[in-house]
């Protein structure tokens, strides 16, 4: 509806409803990628976005593994839906999943790295949860794929801000947390064809793939 | 007041061997963000923080800070206490919660 050919579906440190929405896309000419936002024990927000639901469902093993046992407090944190492709409820997710998990930032990267994921850092210029706010500065051995901008800052804003930062590639997207929000912002990516591995050239700014955010 | 006498006052467990227990001590400062550290924290100060990252010793470094108090019992990361011992800068583990070790210090720094 929104004319968007490619999103990825980033629930906090949960893959279960992926599924669902790759199904519910068949036949309608949207990708979808399976992700998670993941809450490193710095509580830096990072996004993981991988090819195949099964590396994504072991990222979703290993963050599940390092989870504190404290079950979610749905008075508190509402309801933790798990929903098929008609949006219907199937389940509930009792993890507590709104916090951190016991994972460092860059144990964090490795790992979805060595998914063959893509690593982004969440919402740089936002004052919480961002790799910024919490450890002042990307250490040399931190390497993002990308830098994500939020939809709050337009690119010139960027620009002046985060200049020394050019290093990352840069990304920004709606973070929709309600369906009213989605494709508010996005980000165009030049490719041959649109899979994976062109995405991940585009990161790399190889052979002419690229990424525009204006 | 020096590093050592609050590593005495206070139980610490200092984790770093070549960590300067000889610094004055002129306050203290409570945080884990280190953006906001990094914009608030003054010279002289004695950092409480729950973060266990090596960029703790960075900022601190940058800032001048007299040391880094880890609460609850927190321990630093091998990657920190190495920035640590080569910056020479005290990281220690305090059995106490960042209010109890902040109330005492509070208590102890205030003129």
């Amino acid at each position: 509806m929104k004319g968007l050919h490619l999103i990825a579906v980033t629930d906090h440190n949960s893959v279960e409803n992926v599924e669902a929405a790759r199904r519910a896309a068949r036949g309608t000419g949207l990708t979808v990628f399976p992700g998670m936002e993941i809450t490193s024990s710095e509580e830096v927000h990072i996004l993981g976005i991988f090819e195949h639901m099964e590396n994504a469902a072991l990222m979703q093993e290993l963050v599940y593994e390092n989870l504190p046992q404290e079950e979610n407090d749905e008075r508190l944190y509402g309801h933790q839906v798990v929903v098929n492709e008609h949006d219907e409820v199937v389940g509930f997710n009792k993890r507590l999943l709104i916090t951190a998990t016991r994972l460092s930032a860059s144990m964090l990267v490795d790992a979805i790295q060595s998914l063959n994921g893509l690593s982004i850092a969440s919402h740089i210029d936002r004052e919480s949860f961002s790799v910024l706010s919490q450890l002042a500065f990307i250490p040399e051995s931190l390497r993002f794929d990308a830098l994500e901008m939020s939809p709050l800052i337009e690119r010139n804003e960027a620009e002046e801000t985060f200049g020394e930062l050019k290093r990352f590639p840069w990304v920004s997207f709606s973070d929709a947390h309600f369906v009213r929000d989605i494709g508010k912002r996005f980000t165009t990516f030049t490719l041959k064809e649109l899979t994976f591995s062109e995405i991940r050239k585009a990161f790399r700014g190889i052979d002419g793939r690229d990424i525009g955010w204006h | 007041m020096k590093v050592h006498e609050i590593i005495d006052r206070l139980s610490l467990e200092v984790k770093t061997v070549q960590g300067d227990i000889d610094r004055a001590v002129t306050g203290c400062y409570i945080g884990d963000l280190l953006s906001d550290v990094m914009a608030n924290a003054k010279e002289g100060e004695i950092w409480i923080t729950h973060q266990t990252h090596p960029n703790i010793v960075a900022v601190a470094v940058l800032k001048n800070l007299s040391g880094i108090i880890l609460a609850n019992r927190r321990k630093p990361e091998e990657g920190t206490l190495k920035k640590a011992e080569e910056e020479r800068m005290m990281v220690a583990s305090a059995p106490l919660s960042a209010f109890q070790a902040g109330g005492m210090l509070y208590q102890m720094l205030r003129c």
